[in-house]
């Protein structure tokens, strides 16, 4: 600790302790949630084709919304989850909501019912939740042929062919387009599986650090859009012109990036001005 | 006999489900979708074998009473009350997901905030990897360093603020040279799945029956 308390300024900035960096995280993503209530952003070009995606459907098209997240990556994908419901309510589209990450289903059908009561929407009529089933890659495939064959009930048990909305669903050629919100792989099996075998018209969500992997998908034309993590969903707000939790949020991301850059910053000019001292006591530069 | 019959149901199995991606007509596409369903039914039961592996796990570390045994003791306890409040909430409400039930109330105020403290941690973590790792050493390491930088800021408003280059280079970064890098990735894991498939079909790979 003694030999610490005589380093200089670019020693310092060099090896700075993490429990400072920590700190200094903390407060600047911390005060910005509070106080801050963020501004549009300005859409780009896979959001926009996203936002259309959904704005092709007319009134009674069907719409399935996947939920492949869980409560560890809800602060990106539930404001975008809120905005294609939001959109879809309001064109009087159907919703047929599944997932396959059982742990984070709940989290897609309390926001369900929570945007479904702003829009007087009816379980059952308007909207279902068709719930979990295990082996999504089963699942997807099945699906291709009879919905049923694998979601006899919804979420509550509930026979599917006894609900108006899913009387008549029986496979992909019924959904007009698959939405789904991604934290993980299970986007390339939708892809592989509902959309080359069954050619299934799909656009996705996911989290900022999953949107690389679907960008081979989206330049290929095989998703119509992608709006990937909380700028993606802040950008989707925009469009809707429903500001929300992505838009409130994007200051703190804002700020945050700005302090690693800052962090970074600092650490490369310790970095070369501590070099020379380096190599002269024999350490690797 | 004990391995030649499993192979054999390998090979025709594998075979078939091949054969049905391709000609998805009658009888192939409806015994595929049989397949499928069975296929469910096992993935569904997969998960009681995960849940039986984890008791056994648990219980033999509080019944020796190994380092750690309380943090066990808690997640048995933890499973053992989720299921009762579960089955309560089918018994009391029609369906344990109903918003008013105990199960909700595990869920809403324990399993989720707990997941997402877990998966908070990371971005203070990822803060001090990025301020130690993204040093200018080579220019291979100066590379990814621009690039983290250029990224960042073109996905933040002050970005575009500072410059519309910003926005734009990180756009052309993730159309261009990550998707490329990405794109090979992925078509070398689908040739190595596909070799591995046939392996498995053909028997040669047979790890799986050891």
């Amino acid at each position: 600790m003694e030999e610490r308390g005589k380093r200089s300024f670019w020693e310092v900035m060099d090896d700075i302790d993490r429990r400072i960096i920590f700190v200094i995280l903390g407060v600047v993503v911390a005060i910005p949630l509070l106080i801050s209530v963020g501004s549009e952003i300005p859409p780009t070009a896979p959001v926009i084709s996203a936002h259309e995606s959904v704005e092709t459907l007319e009134a009674g098209d069907y719409l399935m919304v996947s939920i492949d997240f869980d409560a560890t990556s809800a602060p990106e994908l539930m404001p975008m989850l809120h905005s294609v419901l939001r959109q879809a309510f309001e064109k009087e589209v159907k919703v047929v909501m599944l997932g396959h990450i059982a742990i984070g289903l709940p989290l897609g059908h309390a926001a369900l019912e929570q945007i479904a009561a702003e829009y007087d929407a009816e379980y059952g009529v308007d909207y279902v939740d068709l719930g979990y089933r295990p082996g999504y890659i089963a699942v997807m495939i099945a699906m291709g042929r009879e919905i049923e064959d694998i979601f006899g009930t919804d979420y509550q048990g509930t026979p599917i062919r006894e609900m108006p909305i899913t009387k008549d669903l029986h496979s992909y050629s019924d959904i007009d387009l698959l939405f789904g919100f991604e934290h993980g792989a299970v986007i390339d099996y939708w892809v592989r599986y509902a959309q080359a075998r069954f050619d299934q018209r799909m656009t996705f969500g996911t989290t900022a650090v999953m949107a690389p992997d679907a960008y081979p998908y989206l330049q290929s034309g095989q998703i119509e859009g992608l709006v990937g993590g909380l700028k993606g969903a802040a950008e989707y707000e925009t469009l809707i012109g429903q500001p929300g939790l992505g838009t409130r949020g994007m200051p703190a991301q804002e700020w945050g990036h700005l302090l690693v850059i800052g962090f970074i910053v600092m650490g490369n000019l310790g970095y070369f001005f501590t070099r020379r001292k380096r190599k002269a006591a024999g350490g690797a530069a | 006999m004990k391995r030649t019959v499993p192979l054999i149901i390998t090979f025709l199995t594998g075979t078939f489900l091949v054969v049905s991606f391709f000609v998805p007509h009658s009888p192939f596409g409806e015994l595929e979708q049989r397949l499928l369903i069975w296929f469910a039914i096992v993935a569904g039961f997969t998960m009681l074998l995960g849940v039986d592996s984890l008791i056994r796990a648990h219980v033999r570390k509080v019944a020796r009473a190994q380092g750690g045994w309380g943090h066990s003791a808690a997640l048995l306890v933890g499973l053992v009350a989720t299921v009762v409040v579960g089955i309560l909430g089918r018994v009391q409400y029609g369906s344990p997901f109903h918003i008013q039930s105990p199960f909700m109330f595990i869920y809403t105020y324990t399993i989720v905030p707990l997941q997402a403290t877990m998966f908070a941690l990371l971005a203070f973590f990822i803060a001090s990897a990025s301020y130690r790792a993204f040093r200018a050493r080579n220019w291979v390491a100066t590379l990814l360093l621009v690039s983290a930088v250029i990224v960042m800021l073109g996905r933040i408003p002050i970005g575009a603020a500072i410059s519309p280059f910003f926005p734009w280079a990180q756009e052309w970064i993730m159309e261009f040279p990550q998707l490329a890098a990405k794109r090979g990735i992925q078509i070398g894991a689908a040739l190595g799945a596909v070799s591995m498939s046939l392996r498995i079909i053909l028997g040669i790979e047979r790890s799986y029956l050891s």
